[in-house]
């Protein structure tokens, strides 16, 4: 079975970075969620980061707080959450995380929730406002269940936090590329190539680096694993796509992943 | 519980509510912050500015006001009015924009941002920010907007923009969302001034500490008139600034009842209400651990209230604190008591007050008749209500 960690060495050694694609579970709809992993997987998505929708997701752009809407609207439940996920996986060995901040989470009780996931195949949890300092009950239940925690690091932390970010985490670690909230955007700022070449010292030999926030095209994802990421990750362009629901979504998210993924190539 | 309550936080928590539940990007902003406030607290120059201000701009101290008429006709424990109401710009708000704004300028930050839902934060922030030369930008959701047109207008004749958010729930919460992800894309220039005891660490520390002049001057004048301190002080919540800054102060006085009154709006019952410590469960929002109304999803719940101020889901983390340990005790009104409470100070004594502050009055006329003549309450007016004078006319169904 396919470990975020093994999927890393496994591309390396073919020659490539990761390609990490992140949707909103739910959006449009719980029972379109599975297509819609089906049609990225088939593009070439490495590892698949699942959105659980919350309704004040204050480190996102208007497509994710978009999407998190449709999703609640659609009456996108955690648990219903964890039967996707389970869908998913049953269907593909590919690593899934989920990403979803804390308070859905707590509510469910952090444990159990985390237990759960785990039985339903998850591999490892994103939660973007729970800084180090505060993920001590986070951490425990995360090793109990023997899932990876994916911290994050930003333009702005410093090398002390740095250190203490990559020693908790596992799986990876998500470097956002900027100064903002999650989007597309036109084109990768010269900050964040110095930024991972900063940052990249300090995660070689322990875990894997990978580059989001604003991630968008074949041309980015090059520039990202050039300067030294391991993977790259894409939401906003592929929710985009989710989002004007045309009748060829899936072959249009298909071909977006195969592009971007063909980018990853070292 | 070794230390005394007024010691709180510890390590940016009160007992285990409070903390920094924010995006890794600005974590070094609010440790920098945390570390620029120490520093200027410590600062007698920034207290003398700050001190300078309060008096000459501001107009305080504000008076404590013995409310004799309404004392008679409850016929129990004398109410004394903490009058926010005459402090500039017609609220308490304005001690704590005041107290950060000079911070944002010591710290060389020259654009400041601020959530509003009523306006009425938005339009202490746009006073101070012209006053110190700032660059004032407000988040407003459109819904309020909408609602509260007067306030949109002061704010731009005060020089600030006002940014309308159209996402979410268009209201105050999604406002402070839209306020934090400006402020992580424009953490180098920006200060984030947020509007009460609220969000991460140490926001609810440093906002309940610039608000805390209220519980100062109040214990102050109600020795020099009575030589004693008051039995109990009453104020209402919202994100609980008025209430912190107004019980703070008497922390470790424990025979001083203090009373936070939250909004019932059509009552507890309805679902329809912003009564977070009475019916919220614990939760994390905002960047802090503390009571929330949520669903049982933990996805955020809309509020209720006649009074826009009051209107949040959340509550600043140091009133869960004392709610736990049993210091202080919270309670509602809902919206009729609070028109009630209005109409009653209107005619007995002569002063309108805020919706907000309504509720807190509300619980006073019900808590004075219990108690003994020869005890005290103090009720912090938070604000003057002519902002609200469209609203109780359409309550209570008259033309104007
Ligand atoms: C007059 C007045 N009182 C009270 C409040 C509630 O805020 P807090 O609980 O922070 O004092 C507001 C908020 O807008 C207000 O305008």
């Amino acid at each position: 079975m396919n470990t975020i960690k093994t999927v890393f060495e496994k591309q390396k050694q073919l020659g490539y970075g990761c390609l990490v694609a992140y949707i909103t579970a739910g959006d449009p709809t719980p029972e379109r969620t599975p297509e819609i992993a089906d049609a990225l997987i088939r593009g070439g998505v490495d590892i698949l980061e699942l959105g659980l929708p919350f309704s004040d997701p204050i480190a996102d752009g208007p497509t994710i707080q978009n999407a998190s809407l449709r999703a609640l609207k659609s009456g996108t439940t955690p648990k219903r959450v964890l039967e996707i996920t389970g869908e998913i996986k049953a269907k593909h060995d590919i690593p899934l995380v989920i990403m979803t901040y804390y308070n859905p989470v707590f509510k469910y009780g952090t444990e159990r929730f985390l237990a759960e996931a785990k039985a339903v195949g998850v591999d490892g949890f994103i939660v973007p406002d729970l800084p180090v300092e505060e993920a001590a009950d986070y951490l425990e239940a995360a090793a109990k269940a023997e899932l990876d925690t994916i911290f994050l690091a930003s333009p702005a932390t410093s090398r002390e936090r740095l250190e203490r970010i990559v020693a908790a985490s596992s799986g990876f670690l998500y470097l956002v590329s900027r100064f903002g909230v999650t989007g597309a955007q036109t084109d990768v700022a010269d900050a964040t190539v110095e930024l991972i070449r900063k940052v990249q010292p300090f995660t070689a030999g322990k875990v894997a680096l990978a580059v989001g926030f604003g991630i968008s095209r074949p041309e980015h994802v090059r520039r990202v694993v050039a300067a030294g990421a391991d993977a790259a990750i894409v939401g906003s362009a592929f929710i985009n796509i989710v989002a004007a629901n045309q009748p060829d979504m899936l072959r249009e998210l298909e071909e977006a992943a195969s592009a971007l993924k063909a980018a990853t190539k070292t | 519980m070794n230390e005394k309550i007024s010691s709180y936080p510890i390590d940016g928590k009160y007992g285990k509510y409070g903390g920094r539940f924010v995006p890794e990007v600005l974590m070094e902003a609010i440790t920098g912050l945390e570390k620029a406030y120490t520093a200027a607290k410590a600062d007698p120059e920034f207290q003398r500015k700050l001190d300078y201000y309060l008096a000459e701009f501001v107009g305080r101290p504000t008076p404590l006001y013995l409310a004799e008429n309404l004392t008679r006709k409850l016929g129990g424990a004398k109410i004394y009015l903490k009058r926010e109401d005459l402090a500039h710009g017609g609220a308490h708000k304005i001690n704590n924009t005041l107290g950060q704004a000079l911070l944002a300028k010591r710290m060389g930050k020259a654009r400041v941002i601020a959530e509003t839902g009523a306006g009425q934060h938005g339009v202490a922030t746009a006073i101070v920010c012209a006053a110190l030369g700032l660059k004032g930008i407000v988040y407003m959701g459109t819904e309020d907007c909408e609602r509260q047109r007067l306030n949109v207008y002061r704010m731009r004749l005060l020089n600030t923009e006002v940014y309308p958010v159209d996402s979410g729930s268009k209201t105050l919460k999604d406002s402070i969302n839209e306020a934090f992800r400006d402020w992580v894309t424009n953490l180098e220039s920006t200060y984030y001034l947020i509007g009460s005891t609220m969000g991460p660490h140490p926001y609810p520390m440093m906002v309940r500490d610039f608000q805390s002049v209220i519980g100062k001057e109040i214990k102050q004048q109600f020795k020099a008139k009575t030589g004693g301190l008051p039995d109990a002080l009453v104020a209402c919540v919202g994100g609980g600034s008025n209430a912190m800054g107004t019980f703070y102060p008497f922390e470790d006085d424990t025979e001083v009842k203090l009373y936070g009154v939250e909004a019932a709006g059509e009552g507890i019952a309805s679902g329809r209400h912003s009564a977070t410590l009475a019916a919220g469960s614990e939760g994390v929002f905002h960047g802090m651990y503390t009571y929330v109304l949520q669903d049982k999803h933990g996805q955020i719940a809309e509020t209720h209230s006649v009074s826009a101020g009051l209107d949040y889901p959340g509550v600043g983390p140091e009133h869960s604190f004392l709610k736990t340990i049993k210091r202080a005790e919270y309670v509602y009104a809902d919206d009729k008591e609070a028109v009630d409470a209005f109409l009653m100070l209107c005619k007995e004594e002569g002063i309108l007050p805020a919706l907000e502050s309504s509720h807190a009055l509300a619980h006073a006329i019900k808590l004075a008749p219990t108690m003994r003549k020869d005890q005290s309450i103090v009720v912090t007016l938070s604000g003057r209500g002519d902002k609200d004078v469209e609203t109780i006319a359409k309550v209570t169904g008259a033309k104007i």
